[in-house]
């Protein structure tokens, strides 16, 4: 960078944001062969923003009681000023979320993002990605409705399977064996903290993507200074249009169709003696339900959808490949998409009752899943040749 | 002074690295004994505990067939009249075949109720509607209604089935027959769950899993 040319003013001699800030996002080299599915990660970021502003005004109107905490819903969806705006804003929030959170894992995946030197990123992504699980899982149990009660029942026992440390851990954390007020009151307490602690996972995942410069679609690192653009405007602008496209589909979900990824179950009140007939995970956390469901051994079933999150952490010293996008790697550009396509199998599966035929589809999806990032990317990387 | 004393390479380094180490060890350990009550705090007073409450049941309006739930400790107790059909249905070989614990062998139900029929008389049957799989209501299926003919106990979650008598079925996720609470029969059409004549020292803190 070149030396300024005046004297740094009083705010730079003393926090230079200024200069950071035309380091990191005016000058910053990018890649300029970088495609659309780069631009999830601002989707990412923008929609978190909107997740937190709404749920910050939402939890001004919300009461986490038992006794009131589905009619104080309730009343921000039908009394409270937009009310129905902000609920609806978050709960289509939720959705944005994880659908562009798997598409940029998945991005990472096909690229081969999680190899050296941006292990880190990998990680802390991967990190943030169960954080955002759990808020999520917290969330959904506050309107207190039949589906967010019998959901959480049911994540509830299974983790009491976990030996030894099961049950005290979870009646401790929430104040009894079943859920009740105590548990109501501290997910609303989590939900609330979790939100804040992502934002400070963000800002790592962020640096570290700053010191380790972005990927790209070939997943070989610009050399010379021809083969990157400068963040702004190129990038600016590409990633605002973007941003535009995304908002369009979102407001689409806010305001014409509130209702289509939420049950009816969950505008009844919680009664902990009627189960509803027709119990469904919401869609993100489907390939997850659906493999807890196709293991006949409940602690299996748990172990296997942990697992099936853990083969992910595992990933960096699983592909030793020095190659990283998988358009360079003929065995992986086979394996890879069966793997996608089996992610979402598992997903259509958790979201159909459990018939004989989906659970052997669940199983078949299962077994692929782990197949290749167990068996099929360590075998790989020691005798493919690459193009 | 002596020379090992002085010597920042030999006596003196070592005698620094203990004076740090001994800092860093009371220091975790002064955050771990701060950490204590904190976590004492989470532990809630009033966590659901097995009370010594007993619940009397007017049966006199259960009619053959017909079923009834009721609350005891927080739990949804199914209770069911049962027909001459369904009791002949829980014995048939080919019925038993496909049950997981046919023989009530696992501790699920007072000794009174461990038998074919797991209740204290055939025609009346006394349940916990807790799924032993991850805790939902299942719900009564009619005899003759779909999927099982002899009628039964249906779990919307995962699937599991149960008989009419809370035996599951061997495909059934669930591990474990639904429990059976300690029953007494005060007169032909009244109960009280919570405490068994039969088996005096049953508690539900005894059994496998609700």
């Amino acid at each position: 960078m070149p030396a300024p040319e005046k004297t740094p003013g009083w705010l730079e001699r003393r926090l230079p944001v200024m200069s950071v800030l035309r380091r990191e996002y005016i000058a910053f080299p990018m890649p300029r062969n970088l495609n659309a599915l780069w631009s999830f990660g601002a989707f990412l970021m923008v929609t978190m923003a909107i997740m937190i502003a709404s749920g910050l005004f939402l939890a001004i109107n919300y009461t986490p009681d038992i006794t009131q905490a589905f009619a104080s819903v309730e009343a921000i969806d039908r009394q409270i000023p937009s009310g129905w705006f902000l609920r609806s804003l978050h709960m289509g929030g939720v959705t944005m979320l994880f659908a562009c959170l798997y598409i940029h894992i998945a991005r990472s995946l096909w690229y081969g993002s999680y190899k050296a030197p941006r292990e880190l990123l990998w990680l802390t992504g991967l990190g943030l990605m169960l954080m955002v699980m759990v808020t999520a899982f917290a969330g959904y149990v506050l309107p207190w409705g039949q589906m967010s009660y019998w959901g959480a029942t049911v994540v509830l026992n299974a983790a009491h399977t976990i030996p030894l440390i099961g049950k005290p851990v979870s009646e401790l954390l929430l104040g009894g064996e079943t859920l009740g007020n105590t548990a109501l009151h501290r997910l609303f307490v989590l939900h609330f903290t979790m939100a804040f602690a992502i934002v400070a996972v963000i800002a790592l995942h962020v640096t570290a993507l700053h010191v380790v410069k972005p990927n790209n679609p070939s997943g070989i690192d610009p050399v010379s200074p021809k083969q990157t653009l400068p963040f702004h405007p190129y990038y600016t602008s590409r990633d605002g249009f973007a941003l535009c496209l995304f908002l369009m589909v979102y407001a689409g979900l806010v305001f014409f169709l509130p209702d289509l990824l939420t049950l009816a179950d969950n505008y009844v009140q919680a009664n902990p003696l009627v189960t509803p007939r027709d119990i469904r995970p919401e869609w993100y956390f489907a390939p997850f339900y659906a493999i807890l469901r196709a293991v006949p051994s409940r602690l299996g079933g748990l172990l296997l959808a942990v697992g099936s999150l853990a083969v992910l952490f595992a990933l960096p010293s699983l592909d030793r490949s020095p190659t990283r996008s998988a358009t360079r790697r003929p065995l992986v550009r086979l394996s890879l998409p069966v793997a996608f396509l089996s992610f979402i199998l598992l997903g259509v599966a958790g979201m159909h009752p459990p018939t004989e035929t989906w659970l052997i589809v669940s199983r078949l999806a299962m077994a692929w899943w782990f197949i290749h990032f167990l068996v099929v990317m360590p075998l790989v990387s020691e005798r493919e040749i690459t193009s | 002074m002596t020379q090992s004393e002085t010597s920042p390479s030999s006596g003196g380094t070592k005698r620094r690295d203990l004076l740090t180490t001994a800092t860093v060890t009371l220091g975790c350990a002064g955050a771990c004994a701060l950490a204590v009550p904190f976590l004492t705090s989470l532990k809630n007073p009033a966590a659901t505990t097995l009370s010594d409450k007993t619940l009397e049941v007017d049966l006199s309006s259960l009619a053959p067939g017909q079923d009834m739930t009721v609350q005891w400790q927080d739990w949804p107790i199914f209770i069911q009249r049962r027909t001459p059909q369904m009791l002949a249905a829980l014995q048939t070989p080919a019925h038993i075949a496909t049950l997981r614990d046919a023989d009530s062998k696992m501790l699920q139900q007072p000794k009174d109720a461990t038998n074919w029929h797991r209740s204290v008389r055939p025609d009346y049957g006394v349940l916990v509607g807790i799924c032993t799989h991850l805790g939902c209501v299942p719900s009564f299926e009619k005899p003759g209604s779909a999927p099982e003919a002899e009628g039964g106990y249906f779990c919307p979650c995962h699937g599991s089935h149960f008989d009419a008598a809370g035996r599951v079925a061997q495909r059934a996720p669930a591990p474990y027959n639904l429990p059976v609470p300690p029953v007494t029969f005060l007169s032909d059409t009244k109960i009280r769950i919570g405490h068994s004549a039969g088996d005096p020292g049953f508690s539900m803190s005894d059994i496998q899993q609700i």
